[in-house]
């Protein structure tokens, strides 16, 4: 499973006609457990579409600023998953990257504005790539699963920043266990004037237009599908130095999952505190599964991801349908997507249609 | 016994155990069956014959319940059936053993033994059942032994100890004897026989003509998806074989060997001195072995199983790290591994990525994918490999075109030194005379070339000097086929 993962193509592999219909139907069946739940199906949808793309202001300042996350951590999924490292440690790299950009953002030194959001931002990176440090050492020295190792370390980091909102990096008021809010001129600037859409959507999409250009068209990129998609032969054919290659990659993508933190704090909650990310880490998983790992199909997949996110909140206030159907769906979604790709692959006839 | 048309009946339909009439295979748009025939008598071994790509696989693949046909019935014992799945014709006595084995690397033998069967597991009676069926096939298996850190030979014997255990009727060998030695292959052909005249039916899928007169009562000849000659075997001359498995006689020239090669008296081009490695997955490990590579000169490297000889050439490639030793390569080696798709193909990318896999460990900036593709178009026509185009992903070709792939892409910047491990596998005849003319054209052309073979005939056919390797130990042997096969087990 994990192998075939990590070898999944970037361009799109099956027809476009057969994914659509994979998620057409997921879609309709989301409507039948609707329906067969006893909720009203029309209002449900329409409130769901309200939540998510109906007006300007739910597109803009609801989807978009849920999907930067989801962006940035899908991609960083994505590059991880074709070295064929599976970092399913974008949680608690992403708190590593919060915390850090919430500290240096909220630090008392006379450093103009923007350096000082360049300078957190680049903290949030590096406490990313340094949380990811631990499971890639353990896994390049001592053959340690990263699955398990980054799954761990997602622990640490929730208690870590637990300890850290309720001391050394507390409000002053010592009451609420959170850090101080962060100045406004430390902020990221918004991109549309009047919504909550912040510049870190931009940094979002050069990260993901810059993560397919590396795998794409660039050497080092390539080596990494290589190792990806056959470690030994990339070693053996390639005289590729797969563990290095792998490392690498690996503290890419945790430095990815830290930016992500970072851009958060600064751009969306401007304060540090407990349970900051409602599992972007896991959604993200499903964001760059359902992108089939390319960086470009993860800016489309994140936007549906959040759009879904955001409609399930819209539909539970309006429509009193539990926000609990739409993680069936998101779920049912990345089913949907792995088992048109594997009928792909056993079935010759679509495996020749594709080509 | 002339040729046939397709659809001649040469037996009566109450002797065969096992029949395939008209059966049509389309891929997309690649023709992979034209109403082919087959009929296989019972008692009888049934060789199939046919190039690369004649539809051999295909077809017995959908007699195992693998692939469904377009057109065309499968009988079993004169009455038709349609298969759903492999489990549908296990269950009437089919058992194949396929070219790319199907063993679940993690699992040991006797796991991979049991795997599939209804019921509790007990591993002391699988183990017991597994060994009984390994001795009555003269086999070594060893029952707790993962099947990941087992040779290509070993592996096979477990396919085929699994294919019995299931008790078929009809047992279909896909390439059998490619991956094993001259003394397995033996060894293997004679049980075959034996088998056979239990009253039980075989499918020798094979491209060695030599395997198939050894042991063969029957023989089907396909060639592009049609069948196109299908008798007794005794009843039919080789050259009318050959003619029809080819379309045209080969040319002489490509049958004949030439004599051996002189090389100059030059400074050797590499050396290995007092080397030791080892391999501990697959235990198999050398000793201080000491050896020359010179230039122009064709070295043949002979060994078993686990005697070495797969550690050596991956050293002289530069593919190993010695423990011990001074190792001295030159700078451009093409390796050619016997597993392509472990070792030399990523085959869920392209033609071209795998073509720029080669070296891609040393490039740095920018990819040059328009050199890359225009590069692989000229390799595929250079080197007769069927492709729709560069962009279609490694694993949609067939094994021989994916060899010759392997060997285009390694042989394309005139390395200094080739390393080729069983390289004739999988191949034609047509393609075999092929690769064997540019490894010779290459060594004229002053490159060395170290060419291991468990084809001891191709090896001391073509190499102009050969070592042996014995538990370990590697030193030079005399180049005939007899004392070679004598060494190699140790009866010197």
């Amino acid at each position: 499973m994990m192998q075939h993962l990590s070898a999944m193509p970037g361009r799109a592999a099956t027809s476009v006609r057969m994914y659509a219909v994979a998620i057409g139907g997921v879609l309709l069946v989301g409507v039948g457990l609707l329906y067969l739940a006893g909720h009203d199906v029309g209002q449900s949808i329409s409130a769901l579409w309200r939540g998510a793309f109906g007006s300007y202001d739910a597109l803009v300042s609801s989807t978009l600023v849920r999907a930067i996350p989801l962006m940035l951590l899908g991609v960083a999924v994505s590059v991880a998953f074709r070295v064929g490292a599976f970092n399913v440690g974008g949680d608690g790299q992403f708190l590593a990257g919060a915390a850090a950009g919430a500290w240096l953002a909220l630090l008392d030194f006379p450093i103009p504005a923007p350096l000082r959001i360049l300078i957190a931002l680049i903290a949030g990176a590096a406490a990313g790539a340094l949380w990811g440090f631990i499971p890639a050492v353990l896994r390049r020295r001592w053959g340690v699963f990263e699955v398990l190792s980054t799954l761990m370390m997602n622990f640490i980091a929730a208690y870590g920043v637990s300890y850290l909102v309720r001391g050394p990096l507390q409000e002053p008021t010592r009451i609420y266990p959170q850090s101080a809010t962060i100045a406004n001129a430390t902020h990221l600037p918004l991109l549309l004037p009047g919504t909550r859409l912040h510049s870190g959507f931009l940094i979002a999409v050069a990260c993901a237009i810059g993560a397919w250009i590396w795998l794409s068209f660039r050497e080092s990129g390539f080596r990494a599908r290589l190792t990806g998609a056959n470690p030994v032969a990339a070693a053996r054919a390639g005289l590729i130095e797969t563990e290095r290659v792998t490392f690498r990659v690996f503290l890419a993508s945790a430095a990815l999952c830290g930016l992500a933190g970072a851009v958060e704090v600064l751009g969306v909650t401007f304060a540090l505190y407990e349970n900051l990310s409602p599992g972007y880490g896991f959604t993200a998983i499903a964001v760059a599964l359902l992108a089939w790992l390319h960086p470009l199909g993860v800016i489309v997949s994140a936007i549906l991801m959040a759009a879904l996110d955001a409609g399930a909140s819209a539909m539970q206030r309006e429509a009193g349908v539990p926000s609990v159907t739409v993680w069936v769906i998101q779920g049912l979604l990345v089913l949907a997507v792995l088992a048109t790709r594997s009928f792909a692959e056993r079935n010759p006839r679509f495996r020749f249609a594709r080509l | 016994m002339a040729f046939c048309v397709s659809t001649y009946r040469f037996v009566s339909a109450a002797t065969t155990s096992l029949e395939l009439l008209g059966i049509s295979k389309r891929f997309g748009e690649v023709v992979a069956l034209d109403a082919a025939n087959l009929q296989l008598r019972r008692g009888t071994v049934h060789a199939l014959l046919g190039e690369n790509g004649a539809g051999k696989t295909t077809l017995m693949r959908i007699a195992y319940g693998l692939l469904k046909p377009d057109a065309g019935a499968v009988h079993i014992d004169a009455r038709p059936i349609r298969f759903h799945s492999p489990a549908d014709a296990i269950q009437r006595g089919i058992g194949m053993v396929q070219q790319h084995f199907s063993l679940v690397p993690a699992m040991t033998a006797v796991e991979n033994f049991a795997l599939g069967n209804r019921g509790r597991f007990d591993p002391r009676k699988e183990s017991e059942r597994l060994l009984e069926q390994a001795a009555t096939l003269q086999l070594s298996i060893a029952p707790d032994m993962p099947a990941h850190s087992m040779s290509a030979p070993e592996q096979q014997q477990l396919e085929i100890a699994k294919a019995l255990g299931r008790d078929c009727r009809i047992l279909i060998l896909d390439e059998p004897t490619a991956v094993l030695s001259p003394m397995h292959s033996a060894a293997l052909l004679q049980w075959i026989r034996s088998y056979a005249d239990q009253g039980r039916s075989v499918v020798l899928i094979t491209h060695k003509l030599r395997d198939a007169a050894a042991v063969a009562d029957d023989v089907t000849v396909l060639r592009h998806g049609r069948t196109v000659l299908q008798g007794r075997i005794s009843d039919i001359a080789e050259a009318e074989l050959l003619a029809a498995m080819l379309g045209a006689p080969l040319a002489q020239s490509e049958l004949t060997v030439p004599r051996p090669h002189r090389p100059t008296s030059t400074p050797p081009l590499g050396s290995l001195q007092s080397v030791s490695a080892e391999e501990w997955a697959r235990r198999e490990r050398i000793a201080d072995v000491s050896l020359e590579i010179n230039a122009a000169e064709i070295l043949g490297v002979a060994g078993l199983e686990r005697s070495g000889h797969r550690l050596l050439l991956r050293v002289l490639a530069g593919r190993h790290v010695p423990t011990k030793g001074i190792v001295r390569i030159p700078p451009r080696i093409a390796f050619i591994p016997e597993d392509r798709q472990r070792e030399a193909l990523a085959t869920q990318l392209d033609l071209r990525e795998n073509v720029a896999l080669r070296g891609a460990g040393n490039r740095t900036g920018w990819s040059r994918w328009r050199y890359w593709s225009s590069l692989t178009r000229a390799l595929l026509k250079d080197f007769d490999v069927h492709a729709v185009n560069e962009r279609v992903p490694a694993h949609t070709l067939s094994g021989g075109n994916q060899q010759r792939l392997v060997l285009a892409r390694e042989l394309a910047d005139a390395p200094m030194l080739i390393v080729a491990e069983n390289p004739t596998r999988g191949l034609d005849a047509r393609a075999t005379a092929n690769l064997l003319a540019r490894l010779r054209a290459a060594r004229d052309d002053g490159a060395a070339i170290v060419f291991y073979s468990s084809d001891l005939d191709e090896l001391v056919a073509l190499a102009d000097r050969i070592v042996l390797a014995y538990a370990g130990r590697v030193r030079e042997a005399e180049r005939s086929r007899d004392a070679i096969g004598r060494a190699l087990v140790g009866t010197t």
